[in-house]
Formats: C-alpha cells, sequence, structure tokens
C-alpha cells in the first residue's frame, strides 16, 4: 500500500504532523519511520500501511486540535485504540495521520450513586472493572481482549463478550459520550439521565468504526457484581445434539451469564494448552455459566441440568469450586492462542447466525472446510448464534492467503443465508468489505454514505473503512444474498 | 387484515417525494399529544400488519409496523415471553411501528434495558420511497452503521417503518411488589443504597408517599431479596394493577390534577428538584413525572442544571416545544442527518422540532 501512497498527500500530511508537533510538543507527533513500524497494522496483520505520522494527545482539547487541523488540511485521519481491531479497523490511512487514544487512560469518575463511571477513551476495558471493583461494580462487556482493548475501540465496534447474551454489548452497556466532530466541536450524545431528547445519535455512533467522530470520553454503565456464578461443562457426541442443547436451555426462560460451544478440534487444541480437563474424544462441548443470586444459581443449575442431560450430553460436569471454574473457563479464553500453536496462521471469521441454523452452518462449514483443503476450528459465542470460525492456513505457502480470504467470505456468504450476518463484533473494517456486498443492497450502501456525509463531508475521518463504494460492489459482481435466496442458487459455489 | 402493504406504502412515499408532500405515518393515532403538530397527508399503516415471524427459542419477534402492538403482546405470553421494556399501551390501538417510533419503555426499563435496545433490525422506506433493511434478527450483528436504532424515538421523521425484529425475553417465574413508606427524598436515598446491590429489580416507582419495588426473577432469588428490601407485600392483583398504570400512564396520578404534565429525565440518584407540583419517580428516580404550573422555561432550566431534560406531555401549548431544545452542533447533526434520509423533508416534518 505504502507504494500507492499519493506523495502531494503525504507531504500534506506531514506538513499538517509538523504543525501539531510545534503546538502539542514535539513528544506527541512521531514521524520518524521507526516509530511508525508499530502501528501499520492491528490486530490483522495482513493488511499493512505506514501513515505519514502518529499523534498521541493527552487531553480532549488536543484531540480536538488534531482533529481542526487535519479536517482543514483534507487530511486523513484514523483514529485508534490498542489496535486489537480484528478486521483491519485501525490500519493507517498511508496519506494519513494516527491519531492514538492510548495516552487518554484515566478514569475520570466512578459515580456509585448512579452507577456509572466516567472514563477517557483510551481507558482499557479491564481496567473500568478494576476501577468499580471496590464499590461491587463491574463493567460487564467482556471481549476476550479486555486486558487490552480500549473503550474507545469497543464504543467504535459495538464490541461484545462472553457476557453479552444476559447483559448486552456496547451499545446496552455505554449511556453517554462525548465526541470531537470533524468541525472541531465536542457534543455529548446520550448520558446518565436516560433517553437524551432528539436522534439516538449514541445508537448511531456505536459500531460505527471511527467514522463519525472521535470519542473523547465515554460513560459507562456499572453493574452490582453477581454474588454467585456457577459453571457446567457437557459434553456431546455430535454437534446438532448440542446446538439443540442451546435452544432447549434458551426456550425454558434460561438466560445464561455465558454459553459457549468448542468443536472437537478446539477442545483438542485447549487441552493441549492449558489442561482444563477437557473431554478430548467429545465432537464438542458447551460451557453454560449460571450467575445471580446463589439461590438462583441454585435453581437455575438443576433446570440446565436436566435439559442436557434430557438432550443426551454423554457427560455434565459442575465445577465444583472457583478453581475448577476459572480452569473450565481457561480454555475457552484461551482457544485462540491455543490454536495459534497448531498453525503458523489462522483467519478469525466472524459472523451472527439464527440459533436454529447452528448445525447446518457448521456442517456447511466442513463442506466447505474440505473443498478448500484448509481446516477450520469452531470457538464460538453458542448463546447469541455468533460464529468465529477460525481457517488455519501457512501465509508462507504462495496463495494460502488468497484462498483462505475466499473461503472466510463464502462462511460469511452461508452466515447470510441462513438469516445472519457478516460481523456480529469485529467490524466490517477493511477486511469484510467485499462481504457488505453480499448483505446489503445498492440502496443501502448509498444510504450509509449518505449517512457518513452528513458527520463528515469531507471524508477524512477513516475514510475508506467499513462502507464499501458501489464500485467496489460492482466490481465483485454486486454478490447479493438475502432470505436464502442466493443468485443460481444451484451453481456450486466452490 | 393481515397483508404485506409494503409496495404500495413505498409507492405513496415516492409520489410524495416527487410532489414535495408532507405525509404522516399513522399507526393507532394514539400518541398525537407526544410531539409538534403536523401539516401533511395521513400515511394509514392499517392493514399493514402481521407476525412475519416467531420462533420462542430464538428470542426474535418479526412483525409489520401496522401489527396491533396488542396482537404481538398475545402472541409472546403464549409462549411464556413478553417485551422486556414493557412499552407504553397508551390505547388499544397501538401499532408496533408507532411504539418503536416513539421509543418508549415502561418501568423495567433500567434494569431490562429502553426500547432501543431490544430493537434488533428493521425494514423501512426512507424519505425517497426506497425500501431498506438495517440490521437483522439477530442479537450480534455491526455490519454497516446501526440505522435500526436509530429510528426508535424518530418518531418517523426518518423513515416509515414497514417491519421490526425485536428481542424478546422471558417472562419472570415469580414476581412481588413491596411497599415501602417514605418520603420522595428518603425514597431516592434508599434507591440508591440498594443500586449496588445485585437485586431482581424489576420496577421502582415512588408516589403519594410510598415506594413501590417490584422484584422479578427465578422464585429463591426474589424470596431473598424480598426479605432483604424489607417493607410489606402488595397483593397479586393489585401490584398488577399499580404496575400497569404506571406503564400505560393510567395511573391516577396523570389523570386526575391541575397544571400540565412533564416528564423529567435525570439521573437517578438527582435530589428532588425545586418545581413546585405533584410527582410521581418512576425508574427509581431516572423518570419523574410533573404536574405543575410553573413555566416551561423554568422547568427546563431546572431539570438540566440537574443533569436532565424535560418534555411536556399535555402536548404542545403557545410558546412551548414539546422537546427539550437540542444544542445548535447537536442540531446542525440531526438536521444533516434527517436530509441524509429524508432528502425531500416529507416525513413528519416538525414533529420533533423544527426543520426535523
Ligand atoms: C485476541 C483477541 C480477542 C478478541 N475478542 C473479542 C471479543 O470477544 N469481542 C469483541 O467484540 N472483539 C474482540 N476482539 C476485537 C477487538 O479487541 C475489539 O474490536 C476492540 O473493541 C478493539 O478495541 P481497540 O482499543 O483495540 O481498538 P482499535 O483496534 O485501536 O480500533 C478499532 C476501531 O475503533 C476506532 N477507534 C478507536 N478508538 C477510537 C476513538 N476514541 N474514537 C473513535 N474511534 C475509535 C478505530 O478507528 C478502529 O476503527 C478481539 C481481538 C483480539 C486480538
Ligand atoms: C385523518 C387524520 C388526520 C390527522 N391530521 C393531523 C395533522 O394534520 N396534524 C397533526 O399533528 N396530527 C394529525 N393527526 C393525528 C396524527 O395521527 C398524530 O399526530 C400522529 O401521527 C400520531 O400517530 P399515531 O398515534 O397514529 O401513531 P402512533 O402509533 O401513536 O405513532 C406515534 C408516532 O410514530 C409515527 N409512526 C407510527 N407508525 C409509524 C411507522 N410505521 N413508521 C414510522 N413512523 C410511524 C407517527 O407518525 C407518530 O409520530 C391526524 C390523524 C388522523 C386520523
Amino acid at each position: 500500500m505504502d507504494g500507492g501512497a499519493d506523495r502531494t498527500a503525504r507531504r500534506r500530511a506531514r506538513a499538517v504532523a509538523e504543525t501539531l508537533a510545534r503546538r502539542l510538543g514535539g513528544g506527541c507527533v512521531l514521524t520518524d519511520p521507526e516509530a511508525l513500524r508499530p502501528y501499520e497494522c492491528d490486530g490483522l496483520s495482513a493488511y499493512r500501511a505506514l501513515p505519514a505520522a502518529v499523534v498521541l494527545p493527552r487531553s480532549r482539547e488536543e484531540v480536538r486540535e488534531v482533529v481542526r487541523a487535519c479536517a482543514e488540511a483534507g487530511v486523513p485521519l484514523v483514529p485508534r485504540g490498542a489496535g486489537t481491531s480484528l478486521s483491519g479497523g485501525a490500519v493507517p490511512h498511508p496519506e494519513g495521520i494516527v491519531l492514538s487514544l492510548a495516552r487518554m487512560n484515566r478514569v475520570l469518575e466512578v459515580d456509585v450513586r448512579n452507577r456509572v463511571a466516567r472514563v477517557e477513551p483510551g481507558v482499557r476495558n479491564l481496567a473500568v472493572t478494576e476501577a468499580a471493583a471496590p464499590y461491587g461494580l463491574y463493567y460487564a462487556p467482556d471481549p476476550s481482549s479486555q486486558v487490552t482493548c480500549t473503550i474507545g475501540g469497543n464504543v467504535a465496534e459495538n464490541a461484545g463478550g462472553v457476557h453479552c447474551l444476559k447483559y448486552g454489548l456496547t451499545v446496552h452497556n455505554v449511556v453517554g459520550v462525548e465526541m470531537v466532530t470533524v468541525e472541531g466541536e465536542f457534543v455529548r450524545l446520550g448520558g446518565v439521565a436516560p433517553d437524551a431528547p432528539g436522534y439516538d445519535l449514541l445508537a448511531l455512533l456505536i459500531g460505527s468504526e471511527g467514522m463519525l467522530g472521535v470519542v473523547t470520553e465515554a460513560t459507562v454503565r456499572l453493574l452490582p457484581r453477581p454474588v454467585c456464578a456457577r459453571v457446567l461443562l457437557a459434553a456431546f457426541d455430535d454437534i446438532p445434539t448440542a446446538g439443540e442443547a442451546v435452544s432447549r436451555i434458551i426456550a425454558a426462560g434460561i438466560i445464561p451469564g455465558g454459553l459457549e460451544m468448542m468443536d472437537g478440534p478446539a477442545i483438542r487444541a485447549a487441552e493441549d494448552f492449558v489442561h482444563a480437563g477437557y473431554p478430548v474424544d467429545a465432537a464438542a462441548i458447551l460451557l453454560c455459566e449460571l450467575d445471580g443470586t446463589p439461590e438462583e444459581v441454585e435453581e437455575d443449575i438443576g433446570r440446565v441440568r436436566a435439559i442436557l442431560e434430557d438432550c443426551g450430553a454423554r457427560e455434565v460436569r459442575l465445577a465444583r469450586d472457583e478453581r475448577e471454574r476459572a480452569l473450565f473457563w481457561s480454555g475457552r479464553k484461551n482457544a485462540f492462542p491455543a490454536v495459534g500453536r497448531i498453525s503458523p496462521d489462522y483467519y478469525c471469521m466472524d459472523g451472527t447466525i439464527p440459533r436454529r441454523a447452528l448445525a447446518r452452518v457448521l456442517e456447511g462449514i466442513a463442506r466447505l472446510s474440505e473443498a478448500y483443503g484448509l481446516a477450520v476450528v469452531n470457538v464460538f459465542h453458542a448463546g447469541d448464534g455468533n460464529l468465529h470460525p477460525l481457517i488455519l492456513y501457512d501465509a508462507n505457502r504462495p496463495g494460502e492467503l488468497e484462498r483462505t480470504e475466499e473461503l472466510g467470505l463464502r462462511i460469511l456468504e452461508l452466515c447470510v443465508e441462513a438469516g445472519g450476518t457478516i460481523t456480529g463484533e469485529h467490524g466490517v473494517g477493511l477486511e469484510k468489505l467485499p462481504a457488505m456486498c453480499v448483505q446489503f443492497t445498492r440502496e443501502e450502501i448509498a444510504q450509509f454514505h449518505a449517512v457518513k456525509e452528513a458527520f463528515d463531508p469531507g471524508r477524512i475521518l477513516n475514510p475508506d473503512k467499513a462502507i464499501p463504494t458501489l464500485a467496489r460492489c460492482a466490481e465483485l459482481g454486486g454478490m447479493h444474498v438475502r432470505g436464502g435466496r442466493l443468485p443460481f442458487p444451484d451453481l456450486e459455489r466452490f | 387484515m393481515a397483508a404485506d402493504r409494503s409496495a404500495e406504502i413505498a409507492e405513496r412515499v415516492r409520489e410524495a417525494a416527487a410532489r414535495g408532500t408532507p405525509l404522516i405515518p399513522q399507526g393507532g393515532g394514539t400518541k398525537a399529544f407526544l410531539g409538534e403538530a403536523v401539516a401533511g397527508e395521513p400515511l394509514p399503516l392499517a392493514g399493514h400488519e402481521g407476525i412475519v415471524g416467531y420462533e420462542p427459542t430464538e428470542l426474535v419477534i418479526t412483525a409489520r409496523a401496522g401489527t396491533p402492538l396488542a396482537e404481538v403482546e398475545a402472541a409472546l405470553a403464549a409462549q411464556g415471553q413478553m417485551l422486556g421494556f414493557e412499552p407504553p399501551r397508551l390505547g388499544a390501538a397501538s401499532t408496533l411501528g408507532g411504539v418503536v417510533a416513539a421509543g418508549l419503555s415502561g418501568p423495567r426499563r433500567p434494569w431490562a434495558g429502553a426500547l432501543r435496545d431490544f430493537v434488533l433490525g428493521v425494514r423501512l422506506v426512507n424519505g425517497r420511497g426506497e425500501v431498506l433493511r438495517f440490521g437483522g434478527q439477530v442479537m450480534k450483528n455491526v455490519a454497516g452503521y446501526d440505522l435500526s436504532r436509530l429510528m426508535a424515538g424518530a418518531q418517523g421523521t426518518l423513515g416509515v417503518l414497514l417491519e421490526v425484529s425485536l428481542r424478546v425475553v422471558p417472562r419472570p417465574v415469580r414476581e412481588q411488589t413491596r411497599v415501602l413508606a417514605l418520603d420522595a427524598a428518603g425514597a431516592l436515598e434508599r434507591l440508591a443504597g440498594l443500586a449496588r446491590r445485585p437485586l431482581p429489580l424489576a420496577g421502582a416507582c415512588h408516589v403519594a408517599g410510598r415506594l413501590h419495588l417490584r422484584l422479578a426473577g427465578a422464585a429463591a432469588g426474589v424470596e431473598a431479596a424480598a426479605a432483604e428490601v424489607g417493607g410489606e407485600v402488595m397483593g397479586e392483583a393489585e401490584a398488577a394493577a399499580f404496575w400497569d398504570g404506571v406503564r400505560d400512564l393510567a395511573h391516577p396520578f396523570f389523570r386526575d390534577g391541575e397544571g400540565a404534565l412533564w416528564r423529567i429525565a435525570l439521573p437517578p440518584a438527582a435530589p428532588p428538584l425545586p418545581l413546585a407540583g405533584e410527582w410521581l419517580l418512576d425508574w427509581g428516580g431516572g423518570q419523574r413525572f410533573l404536574r405543575s404550573a410553573e413555566p416551561a422555561g423554568r422547568i427546563r432550566e431546572v431539570a438540566a442544571a440537574a443533569g436532565g431534560h424535560a418534555t411536556r406531555l399535555s402536548g404542545p401549548a403557545a410558546g412551548v416545544t414539546v422537546f427539550h431544545p437540542l444544542p445548535e452542533p447537536i442540531l446542525r447533526l440531526h438536521r444533516r442527518l434527517k436530509a441524509a434520509l429524508d432528502p425531500h423533508g416529507i416525513l413528519n416534518p416538525g414533529r420533533l422540532y423544527p426543520g426535523l
């Protein structure tokens, strides 16, 4: 990407960086290629670009200055939290500036009476819970990356985690945001008082991938920590039965704090890595966590156990204590790195499907995996139908990355066909631009562009991410699957 | 008659766009008071109804916008499920589209979430007459901007809703309401204390010197919590009538009394406001209704100073807007967003704010 950068445009960005270095102090602006290197990609390392500069402001006013300077000069600006995005959302623009919020990492206030915390955008997700812990409170959304990822990034991606079936995604747990508009003005969306007047711009901002404004502060809801949480592990001989168990639990009116599934290859990779005591010959395991008061949990454990056994689970274990509970979860939480040990590279997909389609879609994935000759491992949020197929590949083999990406797109098509979506939590970024053409019509994509235009007419905020150009969709043949109707349904798709 | 009138409705909008004629999408005609007067041609949604998808194990219901709310609620109740945000039923004629467009939530809101938190997807006609779909029927979906939740509370100014998918929740196994004799300040104090405890709360409303706490969930959990909050048990039928009354703005507080009716949203722990009148505090203090003869300007000032905002629920009055004024930079974003979805300005223009 570097080579293609327009020289004049890059020079313009450099000039803005120099101005900012004078105003904010040299330590806030990086332009040395070596210093820029760590910013050239995010969690999806397949996409890279060196920015013209990186700016690291320390305050909201400095953020505003950066936005104003870039807007005036028409220089692309890419906000960045911890860079853990898995869809290339924080990949720099080669003719632009990266705005890192990493130095704005203070928890400004824990308001116990209103059960909210006000935090700067660069605060790590887990740090919010740590700040709230002394008051018996916590921040519910817990992406697996919570040790590292920032609240600003969570807002931009509408991040979720194991808890979100019961406690919701970022959009359900952030009550207010202060952002800088592209005009360089601070606006407050939402707030501690419910239902801010006018349009729900907060809902619109959340998940907008840094394209509508730069978040300078967030007010997040804190919940009382459940007094009791216990986890059940159930092993199954086949995946459809495990899927059936998921549906039956929910149909019984139980909303678990977490309901996660791993398939056979995932179980074995995780077991080799963390020795959680998983049954390695099972075709699938379900982890079902129940939380609440001890009385509630006791009641629900009985009901869930009965359902699991009735469904034909070949083994159901209840973690005896906190230590064993952590152990059961450690395999799931470390599943990604565990898979990293069995394959040189892996590509993490992120689609959501209606739960009832679970078995059908997993079968489809298995067929595709065979056809492409690439192994796929499944670890996912079963409770909300959010799949994370991990495609194993070797980047050093010529053509393998391209085949992997193609397989990924096929998997997402399967998700859309089943009535689902191309991304449940990782966002579109750069990676899923082609898949957007699968899920949305021309008119819908044009409507997204009009919304972007309303916030950022000069298109300087994280440009060219998340919403593909219509030309791009046309190039891809405008593939459009909806309501299960594929174009040319009887043709082989691989 | 359940039927899909999408094509016809889209055609109406296209026509109106071409002529520049304002349209007023009409559900049941129950919420005229909830916005500014709009001059335009009615666009009835009647007949565009029917539940098009409901699979209890998916916790999702999809229905056409003109479907009566009562029909949706009955279908859910038959499966032991419900709408977690308990939308106010302001009349038998309320439609699902009107409910979503109005964006109102009931007593369960602080614990279960607001209406917009349950919106998973919509199909709508924008002001160009294009039929578009945003969001979907699954819990997690971050593809594209979230234009579906944006429709909640937009009062039909950004699009005519054709179809809505909502997340639903299981009905709690057990409910119990406890009543404590406390004044408003005492009730707020007590609530702030309870807020840190993981209690299965599903309602906290103070009116006429009594704090009502509704507990809901697993039987054993409710009983343990009841012992902790104390107070007296309210009879089941009486409790059901009380919460319905609060939810549907039908409690005697809303019907009788002098002065204009206001809804003031506040940080829940804000102390009682220095405004003369009768109060009903809902949402654990986050939503407070005031019946008062105080001038609108003063009510809005006091609400804003306490970190909140005030809506006039008595309908439009001379020189008083229904909704709390917006700061200029936010209003500008609103106008541009309106133009992005409704470039000819034909959808309920002026219903929320001048020009919107
Ligand atoms: C191992 C691993 C596990 C993960 N697990 C999960 C998971 O369980 N659930 C989940 O949802 N995600 C998960 N993710 C993805 C990722 O962690 C989340 O998307 C996270 O929200 C990104 O936060 P970040 O601070 O790293 O943002 P970045 O990657 O830095 O940026 C992400 C996007 O946010 C924008 N942005 C960042 N800060 C701001 C701001 N202040 N204002 C405006 N825009 C901003 C950027 O421009 C970019 O578009 C995982 C990632 C990894 C590597
Ligand atoms: C023949 C007739 C003429 C009228 N003329 C006027 C008039 O000139 N000025 C005036 O102020 N009032 C007029 N009204 C009252 C008007 O119906 C209400 O002001 C308003 O439209 C409330 O709609 P509702 O109660 O039917 O819908 P509700 O179901 O109560 O809906 C509330 C809000 O949501 C909107 N809405 C409803 N369904 C949808 C949907 N599917 N998609 C998007 N938005 C939706 C409504 O427009 C309204 O803003 C008229 C009513 C009738 C029956």
